[in-house]
């Protein structure tokens, strides 16, 4: 979060932040809205373009199943009421990244209206939620690079045509914290029900806000201006609290606040005013009379509702009263849906939730991070980790020992009872050879050893360690305890 | 509904369209020849006739979400006016002479 100055601080304090976004989703399907080119990022420049989405004459467009599926089913995620009628209009401004000279757009018959999402609690406990006022379906543009070659702007169209969803919320956020609250929450939403891949760099979830200042205790909103080229979430934390410095600033001059686009400057940390751009209604919207109106039956919509997965503030109460697990862990499990289906998958297999949560949350997070795998794609599949736990929880294999398992599974595949067994690593309970062990340790520390049988038993933890590494962890670290107890006298 | 000659001049300035001075008079007298044809259009009595954004009751039709892509009949580089590295080159819009810092959307 940015850190105000003091006479800043001073300032922004009499004011309160009102902030509506304005959220592009790329739809994960495998071709573009209206015609047949790959979607796939990455590709060579204006490779997956063709006669349609070069806006060639006397193409028509063809609207694609899968994306009106999508669109319908993040609608349904975010509490909205899909429409059976929805009509696609063409927005028209001329850019040399938008081919056709219009972008086919919703506007006036949005494919849904009126969801909200909750996205935290208040102080007192009450939930703090977002209304979401649209989503309609649109087409990507492509995309202008002004910078790569002197005097020229270079066009790449790969991008144009691919579906988006634009899901607009109501200004109904307070502080830059709840912007980046209600975007995580979005996105977590739309990662569970598997629409897109939401990723920011990537360019697959795009952010611009509406953002304006008032008196607090003020009810009516504020001049507003646009803040676009905020491309993580801390960008748009810093963007908002910047813009909003720059507008309490103005009011507190007794400035007026022009309604205009304002870019982020990540670099500089700083916003300042696009050059410019059409207003709203410039855009002359008017219905795009290549396609007639979107019609959806009701029941393939209920359909669609019935087939979502459920979603992450019901699997996170569900995990709460099923599991009994902190709140902490319970965030960070359902984080994305195929983490808490491995997780889930462990817990049910193993028994215990609290020592799933715990491998899951740890070695498994790990391991993951380490690589950058996905956790559907991980080695060590939920049964396999499941079975490492019984093992520990049998006292077949020490904690330790169980750490080395991992690791080899992780490399491997292999299952643990597998890996324990070629690898020595099965807990030795035989009395003789720990007591080996033990007088062994005490032999080779004779400090340590007289001194813990003087009483200083906190040497203890010390020497059931060495005892541990000695038999490479394979030593019931109980019966070690209590075979050292007996010898400190 | 008149066209003025400020509407002109603002039309021609979204459409990025160059327009002598000497112009704008012929074109105010055209645009409102075509809005004349739409007042006549106007006259008639559409009482009970709802609004309508196609013909007929039909839904749009859908494709199924596969390839392959459609061909073009010549490559690229035959239609465009210039080409570099796969990306068409367009000459430097006005409003980025100096930086890459605007994402259309």
């Amino acid at each position: 979060m940015t850190t105000l100055s003091t006479p800043a601080r001073a300032v922004t304090e009499r004011y309160e932040m009102v902030v509506g976004l304005e959220v592009h989703v790329q739809l994960r399907t495998r071709t573009k809205a209206f015609c047949c080119c790959d979607t796939a990022f990455g590709a060579p420049p204006n490779t997956n373009t063709c006669p349609i989405c070069l806006a060639l004459p006397g193409t028509l467009p063809l609207l694609n199943a899968e994306a009106v599926r999508l669109a319908v089913r993040a609608a349904l995620a975010l509490g909205c009421t899909v429409h059976e009628t929805s009509i696609f209009a063409r927005k028209n401004y001329f850019y040399p990244d938008l081919p056709k000279g219009y972008q086919i757009s919703q506007y006036d018959r949005p494919l849904a209206t009126g969801g909200r999402i909750a996205i935290g609690k208040n102080a007192d406990g009450t939930p703090i939620t977002i209304g979401i006022t649209r989503l309609h379906m649109e087409e990507d543009a492509g995309k202008s690079i002004h910078d790569r070659y002197g005097g020229a702007t270079a066009i790449d169209l790969n991008r144009a045509g691919v579906p988006l969803i634009e899901i607009v919320s109501e200004p109904d956020m307070r502080s830059a914290r709840e912007a980046v609250a209600y975007l995580k929450v979005l996105k977590q939403i739309l990662e569970y029900i598997d629409v897109s891949d939401v990723n920011m760099e990537e360019g697959s979830l795009r952010v611009d806000a509406n953002i304006s200042a008032r008196l607090r205790g003020e009810t009516r909103l504020g001049t507003k201006t646009e803040v676009k080229n905020m491309n993580s979430f801390s960008g748009v934390e810093r963007a908002l609290e910047a813009e909003f410095v720059r507008q309490c600033t103005l009011l507190e001059r007794g400035e007026k606040i022009h309604q205009q686009t304002m870019l982020w400057d990540g670099a500089r940390g700083e916003v300042r005013p696009a050059r410019s751009k059409e207003e709203s209604h410039d855009y002359r919207y008017f219905p795009e009379p290549d396609l007639p109106p979107l019609r959806l039956d009701r029941a393939w919509i209920e359909q669609i509702r019935a087939e979502l997965p459920e979603l992450p503030q019901a699997r996170q109460a569900r995990f709460a009263e099923s599991y009994a697990l902190p709140a902490g862990d319970i965030e960070v499990l359902t984080a994305n849906a195929k983490l808490a289906d491995y997780f889930e998958s462990v817990a049910r297999q193993h028994g215990d939730a609290k020592s799933a949560a715990n491998w899951v949350m740890g070695e498994v997070l790990a391991a993951l991070n380490a690589t950058g795998q996905s956790v559907e794609h991980f080695a060590v599949r939920p049964a396999d980790l499941a079975k490492l736990l019984d093992l520990v929880r049998d006292g077949v294999v020490s904690h330790s020992a169980a750490k080395q398992i991992f690791a080899h599974m992780a490399e491997t595949g292999d299952p643990p009872q597998q890996i324990a067994e070629r690898e020595g690593l099965i807990q030795v309970r035989d009395a003789d050879e720990l007591a080996r062990w033990v007088d062994e340790v005490l032999a080779e520390n004779p400090t340590e050893a007289a001194r813990f049988k003087n009483g200083e038993k906190k040497l203890l933890g010390v020497l059931v360690g060495l005892v541990m590494k000695k038999s490479k962890g394979r030593a019931d670290p109980r019966r070690v305890n209590q075979l050292l107890s007996e010898r400190g006298g | 509904m008149a066209v003025t000659r400020e509407d002109v001049v603002h039309i021609a300035a979204l459409a990025r369209l160059a327009l002598p001075e000497e112009r704008v008079p012929e074109l105010v007298a055209q645009l409102n020849g075509i809005l004349a044809h739409m007042d006549v259009l106007r006259k008639v009595d559409t009482t009970g006739v709802t609004g309508t954004a196609g013909i007929g009751d039909a839904s749009t039709p859908l494709r199924p979400d596969t390839g392959p892509q459609i061909p073009l009949a010549r490559p690229r580089e035959a239609f465009a006016p210039q080409m570099r590295d796969g990306f068409f080159l367009v000459p430097r819009l006005a409003t980025h002479e100096t930086a890459d810092e605007e994402e259309t959307a």
